[in-house]
């Protein structure tokens, strides 16, 4: 393979980033669906050639290629290179980047049609995928955080899409500034790798890490320094406040950025510098239980939202709860195979969650209902990302959470306790949602969130264009199949994780259902199904009435435990704006510039007293100089 | 080879005033044609200078383009001009912020040929300080520049315009006052007013100590930069100002005084700067932090981004003061990138207001609608200034932190680097927030068809945008020559 083609793989979207921006958008404005296809065509070859490293990292020795890399700026001992790291964590990441995001390029095609802000959007869309697919590529972890802010400006960028709306305005600053918050933590880390190694070059941190002189409280810093910034991209615990609210942007943006591929970057950067994590076991047992937390504290949110996309959204921050947890108690291979399946399925169900909007321009599931006669192809994908998600044998979610459950029984009962909840939630969560979108009875609908198609849904909900629907399918044959590739330990394998076990795929498949933590995880989520199936299909149990039972509970899941006001009313408004800074303003006019201006004024007033001094009496003068000429005399005589 | 280089970019804006100083009343219109002209050509030849500089290793530590004519031989004065790797990138800045303000004042009313003549004064007399490599000269054109300021202030500018011209002119000569005094010190002890001469001589004196000599100097330049807490002349002087004073002064001017510190307080008294730095790096993350407080309180468009130059300069205080090679590098190129940056900020607040007449946060909304090129050019220029990386910030602010997070020249810089890491995270929150109440929400009605930037703002405005990008794609093309200009600095200190 030549070394060109992961430059390519990245340099493809970043030059259709620019022919949009640069001329179609100033030239042909008139013609904006050139920009899908540029953009699409881009992230097609890129995907196509992505594959093709992965296929030669699978057949290269020891999974890594190596390629030269570039002289970026030399300053003394600081010395920066810019260059690309091919090992298997990123050739499956590019491939999952890529991939995903040609789906939702094409998705978009439909979703986005007619919207004024076509070109735009992809043009933010093709920027977007180049900064992702620069950071999995990287070889240093300077670069790596470079790219790390692109991947945020576009989800600033595309999160504030609709930007006249004043709530996704706000949404795109607040998921900005509060990422921002955890990346002062990977720049501090960043420094002191600097200050301690003189490198930001990924292998030969590994290297010093191995030898040991990278080690104790400087390890541990740069790692907590790490895992930092991938809790604000990773939206953990207490950084997770901006992923619900950046559902204000278009659908496959939720689907592409805040399901599949950044809010994974975090998970990402952790695994790209497990070795470092390995080596602190203080820093690996903070990333396990602030994902366990995560994973339990989000679901427990997703279980009463109405808006079908927070639902989600809490599910992908209960879900990256997840592979934190697993980096933590397993290792990377088990991390990243969740990281691998969840980017299908959770994908296919946000887009299927667009195409439901597209069908009855909302997305409050209380004006949802009996879905599946009017949107069969978008009910069927949902269900089987639903099913995926909640971990039913044998679709893929399945696989990778049971590896993880497996991780955490062996590690820490209490952790396995939470992720075992976790799993229960899960299913109750995604299947009420599936139930009240679904079954039951139509209730209505309303305005879809653009005007792009709003004369089309007027004769009530429709299945969406083809174009929509065939992202959807092939998505929901990965949520189906992608967790097979590691029933025989393949994946693992390849992730340097232990050995292909010897086993057969058939013996894997089935055999899985004899070992006990499997079953029980199945069986776990199967009751939550029922659960769901119960209190919004069959309505057995009444959910109003379970509501007003555990009232106080409900509303405090419900305000999501009063964080965003803690946030923003206490901390940013009261304490900060308010107050601490309000002071300093009034100290800065009053007491610094008031010392100027005093000092001004103490000028003229002690000029406006002198100058009576000056009262043009000759006499006066006369004696002034005889004072003073007997005063010097006397001074004379006195001390010569 | 010698053809005078660095006088004639002095020097060409002086002539071009002399033409439009002659040129009769009527021909008023022609007036920016000429400014351009000069302004231009003294920008090409500062990027010949720059194509030419000699940048094998072993012109490391020399001035290059140097001339040298005896001025005033009784006190050992010369007309001394030379450029290194610390002085080429200002002056380059210098003449860029040149160009670029002859054009958004393009459509000046005002006697127009008065204001491109003190334009033209001002470039001339920021280019001389620069380029001065003897101490008198330095001086002198550190004086003259106040003038021209002081009229384009006072004239053309809007509100408070006459208390904040006097507030700079006295506030700025109270620091020169000082220096005048340093600076006479320095030849007592030393004989000469050679800048190089002086860099490389163990000063010792008996009848002043070499703190009392240091900080005589630092005032001056502490003023300008200007460093907590001696900063409130620049938020006035900011606001008041027309917009190409605005971006010479936010541009330009303020980087007199952290050029000032590393040539001649660092280079001449390395030992003295070693002792205080400390203290000058506390005042510098009181700065970043105190200076992005306050910024975030502001309403005033102006006003707010001045005073993210009080928080962004501490940068370049800490940089200095961190005493490392690599961040003093970094603090030149902060020096840089916040020229441009911020100078690209105040012609877009320029452009804003002349088209909304007003700068008050308050009364703005949705204008991402109605002009949306500014909103893109402005967002750019913001994002630049919050250190967002792909752009000039991002390479300076991390060379300087990175700089002096690993200095050991001083204790404690860990601690000082990561409290101004977190003036980062506040400057997001304010360039955030003014670009949200600004650009985003709903369109006003009353701001419908007031246009977007003509042709002229484009050419202005987009040339900003390319040398942001530029250098923080590829800052090597900077640093590198900085990096020649620091190296015998960092010698000097020790390290």
């Amino acid at each position: 393979m030549p070394t060109q083609v992961p430059w390519l793989i990245f340099l493809l979207p970043f030059i259709a980033f620019l022919f949009i921006s640069l001329v179609l958008r100033p030239f042909l404005n008139k013609r904006p669906r050139l920009g899908g296809y540029v953009t699409i065509g881009a992230v097609g070859i890129s995907c196509a050639l992505s594959l093709w490293v992965l296929g030669a990292v699978i057949s290269a020795p020891g999974h890594i290629l190596l390629i030269d890399d570039i002289e970026w700026a030399v300053i003394g001992n600081l010395n920066i290179h810019i260059g690309v790291l091919v090992d298997a964590l990123t050739a499956v990441m590019v491939v999952v980047v890529t991939f995903v995001s040609l789906m939702v390029q094409v998705y978009s095609q439909g979703y986005m049609k007619g919207d004024p802000g076509y070109l735009r959007y992809y043009a933010f869309m093709s920027l977007f995928t180049a900064c992702m697919l620069g950071l999995v590529l990287a070889n240093n972890i300077l670069f790596m955080f470079i790219f790390w802010e692109g991947v945020g400006l576009g989800s600033y960028l595309l999160i504030g899409f609709w930007f006249h709306k004043a709530s996704a305005a706000n949404a795109a600053k607040k998921a900005f500034i509060v990422t921002r918050l955890g990346d002062f933590g990977f720049l501090a880390a960043i420094l002191i790798l600097y200050a301690q190694t003189g490198t930001f070059d990924t292998e030969t941190l590994y290297k010093l890490v191995a030898a040991g002189t990278l080690a104790g409280t400087t390890l541990t810093w740069v790692a907590i320094g790490i895992f930092s910034g991938a809790a604000g991209k990773s939206a953990q615990f207490p950084l997770h406040v901006w992923l619900p609210d950046a559902m204000e942007g278009p659908t496959p943006v939720s689907a592409l950025i805040h399901a599949a591929t950044m809010v994974a970057a975090g998970v990402f950067l952790v695994a790209r510098f497990y070795p470092l994590f390995e080596h602190s076991s203080e820093a690996l047992a903070t990333v396990a239980i602030i994902g366990a937390f995560t994973a339990i504290f989000a679901a427990s949110m997703g279980l009463v939202m109405h808006d079908i996309k927070r639902v989600l959204a809490y599910s992908t921050i209960s879900q990256l709860g997840y592979m934190m947890l697993g980096l933590g108690v397993g290792g990377v291979a088990i991390g990243i195979f969740h990281l691998f399946t969840h980017a299908f399925f959770k994908a296919l169900l946000f887009l299927g969650s667009g195409s439901v909007n597209h069908g009855t321009g909302t997305f409050d599931m209380r004006l949802m209902g009996g879905l599946r006669k009017a949107m069969p192809w978008t009910y069927i994908t949902f269900l089987i990302g639903s099913l995926s998600l909640a971990g039913i044998w044998p679709l893929a979610g399945f696989w990778s959470k049971d590896e993880i459950l497996v991780a955490a029984f062996g590690n820490n009962p209490v952790l396995f306790g939470l992720a075992m909840v976790t799993v229960f939630m899960t299913a109750f969560y995604m299947f009420r949602a599936v139930f009240l979108t679904f079954h039951g009875e139509y209730r209505g609908g309303a305005q879809p969130e653009h005007a792009g198609h709003s004369d089309s849904h007027s004769q009530g909900p429709h299945e969406s264009p083809g174009v929509m629907l065939i992202p959807l399918v092939i998505l929901a044959v990965l949520a189906v199949c992608a967790g097979w590739i590691n029933v025989t330990g393949f994946f693992s394998q390849l992730m340097g994780h232990g050995e292909a076990e010897g086993a057969g795929f058939l013996t894997g498949f089935f055999g899985v259902l004899a070992h006990p933590l499997p079953l029980i995880s199945l069986i776990v989520a199967i009751l939550g199904i029922f659960l769901a199936y119960a209190m919004y299909c069959a309505r057995w149990v009444s959910a109003e009435k379970i509501g007003s039972a555990f009232k106080p509970v409900y509303i405090m899941l419900s305000r999501k435990y009063w964080l965003d006001e803690l946030y923003e009313n206490v901390i940013v408004k009261t304490i900060l704006y308010n107050g601490i800074f309000k002071v300093m303003a009034m100290f800065d006019s009053s007491v610094i510039d008031g010392t100027v201006n005093g000092a001004a004024r103490g000028t003229a007033a002690a000029g406006a007293a002198l100058r009576k001094l000056q009262t043009g009496q000759t006499q006066l003068y006369a004696i002034s100089i005889a004072i003073g000429a007997v005063a010097i005399a006397v001074c004379v005589y006195l001390f010569s | 080879m010698n053809l005078n280089l660095l006088s004639w970019i002095i020097f060409l804006p002086v002539i071009g005033l002399v033409v439009i100083a002659l040129m009769p009343k009527q021909g008023e219109r022609t007036v920016k044609w000429v400014a351009l002209v000069a302004a231009l050509a003294a920008f090409i030849l500062s990027i010949a200078v720059f194509w030419m500089f000699d940048r094998s290793s072993a012109s490391i530590g020399l001035m290059q383009f140097e001339e040298k004519i005896p001025w005033i031989p009784a006190i050992n004065s010369y007309y001394h001009l030379g450029v290194d790797g610390l002085s080429l990138p200002l002056v380059i800045l210098m003449t860029f912020l040149g160009v670029v303000s002859v054009l958004v004042s393009w459509k000046i009313q005002l006697k127009p040929k008065q204001y491109f003549m003190w334009i033209l004064l001002l470039e001339s007399s920021i280019s001389g300080v620069f380029c001065s490599l003897d101490l008198i000269l330095f001086f002198l054109f550190w004086e003259l520049e106040l003038i021209p300021m002081f009229f384009l202030i006072s004239i053309w500018g809007s509100g408070r315009k006459e208390y904040a011209a006097y507030k700079y002119l006295i506030y700025t000569l109270v620091g020169s006052a000082f220096m005048l005094a340093g600076i006479l010190c320095t030849y007592f002890i030393t004989h000469t007013f050679d800048i190089s001469a002086l860099a490389g001589i163990q000063i010792s004196s008996s009848f002043i100590p070499l703190s009392v000599l240091f900080f005589l100097l630092m005032v001056g330049f502490a003023i300008k930069l200007p460093v907590f807490p001696l900063h409130t002349w620049l938020p006035d002087a900011h606001t008041n100002a027309p917009t190409a004073a605005s971006v010479i002064l936010a541009g330009a001017l303020l980087k007199m005084g952290g050029y000032g510190m590393i040539r001649v307080c660092v280079s001449m008294l390395p030992q003295v700067a070693v002792q205080y730095a400390p203290i000058m790096c506390t005042l510098a993350v009181i700065g970043i932090i105190y200076g992005a407080a306050v910024t975030i309180r502001q309403t005033d468009l102006k006003r707010l981004i001045a005073y993210s130059s009080v928080s962004h300069m501490g940068y370049v205080l800490l940089g200095i003061f961190a005493l490392n090679q690599v961040s003093l590098v970094g603090a030149s190129l902060q020096m840089f990138s916040h020229g441009v940056i911020t100078g690209l900020l105040f012609a877009m607040v320029g452009l804003v207001y002349d088209k909304t007449h007003t700068r008050d946060i308050n009364n703005l909304s949705g204008l991402a609608r109605q002009m949306p090129v500014i909103a893109v050019v402005f967002s750019l220029a913001g994002l630049a200034s919050l250190g967002l990386p792909g752009t000039a910030g991002f390479a300076a602010e991390f060379i300087t932190f990175a700089g002096s997070f690993a200095s050991v020249t001083i204790a404690g810089m860990k601690i000082f680097t990561l409290i101004a890491v977190i003036g980062v995270v506040i400057t997001s929150g304010y360039i955030l927030w003014m670009i949200q109440r600004v650009f985003y929400g709903y369109p006003l009605e009353k701001y419908n068809g007031v246009g977007d930037a003509d042709n002229v703002e484009m050419v202005s405005t987009f040339s900003f945008v390319a040398v942001i990008m530029a250098v923080g794609i590829y800052p090597a093309m900077l640093s590198n020559v900085i990096n020649m200009g620091i190296i015998p600095i960092a010698k000097l200190i020790g390290i």
